[in-house]
């Protein structure tokens, strides 16, 4: 399992797990649960350049869409296709298998995201 | 109108959905269970086995006295003096100019007694124009919500699960003869039961009015009759893509104050050579009214609610009402307004999902039919 206190989180419920220049990013599970259950994701291609807070994606449940932001600034790096085949990864495990794409970003751009503590306190709001 | 924020309301099942792990959602003005699991396991478990819901949130209004059923020929859109006792039919209550205040089933309870349940969203103005269309009738109308509890058992193994529910009783007909929109009387221990084979799921069914302070014994009660049938609670998200795939219309959605019966394939519903009743006198339908239609896509990418339905040009030439992923069909499936011009299927249509066209044709309704 992931300790889910090694990772960075965004106010749009992304989390974001840093090794060296390359963020793994994908939703929370609290995000997933507000979603029900994900039968659609899109991810962009791999190459695209992509800004920090810009919609890169989207995530549509039987119920509703939500979209995916890009947490920081980079080039997308790889892309999970295993979700894109199987969506339910993103309720399943969210946190693992369900992660959504790879972002080459700049050392050290994480830093300034949430860390755990200061996530769960906006999911509690 | 005025918009006044008022407490959320709870039904008398509150305590065992949050003690099942429900997600909560407003439905005109209730806090409902959208989901307990998983949307698509409470779906899936419907059309295979069955689904227990709480819809506790709707309306139910007694009608009775000598002339309930020449009141109700007057205040509702069909014929139900031609109603049998202990049959069921569904009607429209309708504005003077032909738009529909709610959509309702109306049981025949006896000669001169009927029930009448109505959408929650709607129950006010349900009950406004029910007690002054009244007026001249030998007729009492009677707002019963607040004292009934209603649970759907829903599934091919309804009726498996419902005769074995512990606590029922003195059922008037037996489970297996109760008829498709018909209704039993029973008791639940010792007190009044309802059940009526009607259903919002496009599957065989069960409803079942209950006293509210009996609600969670019985609720429990058939859980625990259901469990080796493989039944599930099941909340609002998974009710909504089953009744889509039925081809139900939802108020607000399909329906609504601006909506002519005939718009939303409910032309059938209207008895026009009736004396007079409430709409008699609306006006004809314009020629280029939108008319509701079915539409199937490929892929998994659904339009919803709200996104425009468009022609090879990019003209918009309607409307989705009501769209999803369909859990059972495994494509994307919607209900839309559209130009009548259109509406054949001879044109081209494409749903405008945020910017991309989708392919879509148009599809008879319902998208599912149980197999019988």
């Amino acid at each position: 399992m992931t300790d889910l206190n090694s990772l960075r989180y965004t106010e749009e419920h992304e989390w974001v797990a840093v090794d060296g220049t390359t963020a793994t990013v994908g939703i929370t599970d609290y995000a997933a649960d507000k979603l029900g259950d994900v039968v659609f994701v899109e991810l962009p291609a791999v190459g695209t350049a992509v800004t920090a807070n810009a919609v890169v994606g989207e995530i549509e449940s039987t119920k509703s869409v939500g979209e995916l932001y890009a947490p920081l600034d980079g080039t997308i790096v790889e892309v999970n296709d295993a979700v894109v085949d199987d969506p339910s990864l993103v309720n399943s495990a969210p946190f693992e298998s369900g992660w959504l794409v790879k972002i080459e970003v700049a050392e050290g751009a994480a830093d300034a995201l949430l860390d755990r503590d200061a996530y769960v306190a906006i999911t509690e709001g | 109108m005025t918009s006044v924020q008022q407490a959320p309301r709870y039904t008398p099942l509150r305590e065992r959905h949050e003690a099942l792990g429900a997600a909560f959602t407003d439905f005109g003005g209730w806090q409902m269970p959208v989901r307990y699991t998983s949307d698509l396991a409470e779906h899936h478990a419907v059309r295979e086995a069955a689904g227990l819901f709480d819809i506790s949130h709707m309306a139910e209004f007694e009608i009775t006295g000598a002339g309930a059923a020449t009141y109700l020929d007057y205040a509702l859109a069909g014929r139900l003096s031609a109603l049998a006792e202990g049959k069921a039919k569904y009607s429209l209550l309708l504005t003077e100019r032909g738009g529909i205040v709610d959509d309702v089933i109306v049981y025949r309870l006896q000669e001169d007694a009927f029930l009448i349940i109505s959408n929650a969203g709607n129950r006010d103005a349900v009950r406004a124009a029910l007690t002054e269309r009244a007026t001249g009738f030998d007729v009492t109308v009677a707002d019963v919500s607040d004292d009934y509890a209603l649970l759907a058992v829903q599934g091919p193994r309804a009726e498996e699960i419902a005769s074995a529910v512990e606590g029922i009783t003195e059922v008037s007909i037996p489970w297996a003869e109760q008829k498709y929109y018909a209704w039993a009387s029973a008791r639940y221990h010792g007190e009044p039961l309802f059940i009526a084979r009607t259903g919002y799921t496009g599957e065989d069914g069960f409803e079942l009015l209950v006293r509210s302070a009996d609600a969670p014994a019985l609720w429990d009660a058939v859980l625990a009759a259901g469990e080796p049938h493989g039944i599930v609670p099941a909340g609002l998200a998974a009710r909504d893509t089953l009744r889509l795939e039925a081809g139900m219309p939802l108020y607000g959605h399909e329906l609504s104050l601006e909506t002519a019966p005939a718009q939303a394939g409910l032309g059938r519903v209207v008895v026009a050579d009736k004396a007079s009743f409430v709409g008699k006198d609306a006006p004809a339908l314009a020629a280029d009214a939108r008319m509701l239609i079915g539409l199937a896509a490929e892929g998994r990418r659904a339009g919803r609610a709200g996104y425009p339905v468009v022609i090879d040009d990019g003209t918009i030439v309607g409307e989705i009402t009501s769209g999803a992923l369909s859990p059972t069909l495994g494509h994307p499936i919607a209900m839309a307004f559209v130009d009548p011009a259109v509406s054949d299927g001879a044109t081209p249509l494409f749903l405008d999902v945020r910017g991309t066209r989708i392919p879509a044709v148009v599809t008879d309704l319902p998208f599912y039919r149980r197999k019988k």
